[in-house]
């Protein structure tokens, strides 16, 4: 029993192994900011199983590169770019939206099995793609993943103001003269770019722990439209960061701690947000 | 002879070779109340979006402020149907209203103390204070309404669009919000366009009423549009209209048609 648990958790040479990682750590403390701040955005549009579908196509992406030897986050974002743009422009009805995803997922699986299937180099870079790897990500693609990341959060300070009116309110933003169609596609894209990235740390099965979970976790608690992204960010940055933290020692991936953190949060904030609910029925 | 707000020259909306209005002509001036009237499916809506530019006419002009309509305009307030927002959504009271006044800004959603200060303004002129920073969501129908009707008044408009604004409200929050839109319009001499199937929570405030029927439309005084004569004409068919109690009731109207769809409301006494 004990040895199931030194496993899990092992802090020997814990200074010298926090020297090793700590570009990992701040690249995910950025990525962590980056899923903290498109989660309002993808919970008030409904887009959660689009960011599903989006991280498959990526994941395919991903696998692809890795076969024919290229960035392999580059091809993470040439798929999920594509995925996001496809379900931004063709399903623009939530009912449409869904079936198109159902449609583009199983695909985007399917050919990223095939690629794996078809390359002979390291497994652990096959596994990786799905589940998480940030720790054996080199520097140079460490220095994408910050820049693409400063993108997405300088594009989403940029359009977020008319980005929430058009998500909460579509009829009357479009009424006032917004563009309301492009930015969704704007949206689409930083949401693309995004899920590219997080896939690097928790892989594209579970990208929706940091793109969904921090955000519905934040909504739990406060309405305002300032306090939800700050917590979900705070949220999300402790779930990376943590995650990287505790997996140091265990040679585990990193994602299954990313992930039960970001769930623990979730959970704490329910039971909170609960109790608030109820008070208030009892005032009013 | 002040500038109208809204002018439509011989607009002709069509679609295929059915045609919903033809040769409308038409001038809303500032401080004026227009309810728009007719069954479903004759295109009350479709009005509303020729004036946001989501609908091109097939033929004529119509211009907004004295320019061809844009893709909407930060000068037209608007005020959906009631429609619930999602429970869990991270927007407040306040938020909705704020949007009205700076929502086309781009930028992080922090206001200024000039905007703060307007929108307490607005929430206090619309009797929404008190709620002001409850989650939208949680409101009660009326009061979700109320704080449209603060939003759409938030960024000084010339014109207010409202589309359906009291369906799914009770008799009560009709007369509230409709009393509320008014008291606005005369505040600020803003011209309303009104669509509604049913003209009675609005019928001692409307200056101009326009019928769209069959293809056909009427426009006057509620007085000289709302008689027998006039809607029998319309509808092709007997159509008899019953003033009683400072209400009116169409009768035989072919279905679909809506004035008469609030009949079993009127046995019921309206709460004080």
């Amino acid at each position: 029993m004990s040895d199931f648990w030194g496993q899990i958790f092992n802090f020997s040479d814990y200074g010298e192994l926090l020297v090793l990682v700590h570009n990992s750590i701040i690249a995910g403390a950025i990525l962590g900011v980056v899923g903290g701040l498109v989660g309002p955005f993808v919970m008030t549009r409904d887009l959660a199983f689009a960011v599903h579908g989006v991280s498959e196509l990526s994941f395919a992406g991903a696998s692809a590169a890795l076969l024919l030897g290229v960035n392999v986050v580059t091809g993470s974002i040439a798929g999920s770019l594509l995925a996001a743009l496809l379900i931004g422009v063709l399903g623009t009805r939530a009912r449409e939206r869904n079936s198109i995803i159902a449609v583009l997922m199983p695909f985007g699986l399917g050919l990223g099995i095939l690629f794996l299937a078809l390359y002979k180099g390291r497994s652990a870079n096959k596994f990786g793609l799905l589940t998480g790897q940030i720790v054996s990500v080199d520097d140079p693609q460490l220095l994408m993943l910050v820049i693409i990341s400063l993108i997405v959060i300088a594009g989403l300070v940029f359009v977020w103001r008319p980005l929430s009116f058009a998500s909460v309110d579509p009829d009357v933003a479009r009424a006032k003269g917004l563009p309301v169609t492009t930015l969704s596609i704007v949206f689409m894209i930083l949401l693309g770019l995004a899920t590219a990235v997080s896939i690097q740390i928790v892989g594209a099965l579970l990208v929706l722990s940091l793109l969904v979970t921090p955000a519905a976790a934040a909504m739990r608690v406060t309405a305002s439209p300032l306090l939800t992204p700050l917590l979900s960010v705070l949220f999300a940055v402790t779930s990376v960061v943590g995650g990287i933290l505790l997996a140091l020692g265990g040679g585990l991936p990193i994602s299954p701690y990313v992930t039960t953190i970001s769930f623990l949060i979730y959970v704490v904030c329910r039971i909170i947000g609960s109790r608030k609910t109820t008070r208030r029925q009892v005032t009013a | 002879m002040t500038e109208p707000v809204l002018s439509l020259r011989s607009a002709t909306l069509s679609f295929g070779d059915r045609e919903l209005w033809r040769n409308l002509t038409l001038d809303v001036v500032p401080g004026e109340f227009l309810a728009v009237l007719g069954p479903n499916g004759t295109g009350k809506t479709s009005l509303l979006k020729t004036i946001l530019g989501q609908q091109k006419l097939t033929s004529g002009s119509i211009e907004f402020l004295g320019q061809p309509v844009g893709k909407g305009s930060k000068r037209i307030g608007y005020i959906p149907q009631q429609k619930l927002i999602e429970q869990g959504t991270p927007l407040r009271a306040r938020d909705l209203v704020a949007f009205g006044v700076n929502g086309n800004r781009w930028g992080l959603p922090v206001s200024s103390r000039a905007v703060r200060r307007r929108v307490d303004e607005v929430l206090e002129a619309v009797g929404a204070t008190e709620y002001g920073s409850v989650p939208v969501a949680t409101l009660s129908g009326g009061e979700q309404q109320r704080v449209r009707v603060g939003q759409s008044i938030a960024g000084d408009p010339k014109l207010l669009l409202c589309d359906e604004p009291l369906l799914s409200l009770d008799l009560h929050h009709q007369r509230q919000v409709s009393e509320l839109i008014d008291e606005q319009r005369k505040r600020l001499n803003t011209a309303v366009v009104f669509v509604t199937h049913d003209v009675n929570p609005i019928l001692g405030m409307v200056d101009r009423v326009l019928y769209l029927a069959g293809g056909r439309f009427q426009m006057g005084t509620p007085d000289e549009v709302l008689r027998s004569e006039v809607l029998s004409y319309m509808y092709d068919t007997p159509v008899e209209v019953i003033r009683s109690r400072g209400r009116i009731v169409v009768l035989g109207a072919p279905e679909g048609y809506g004035v008469h769809d609030h009949l079993e409301h009127h046995t019921e006494t309206a709460p004080q």
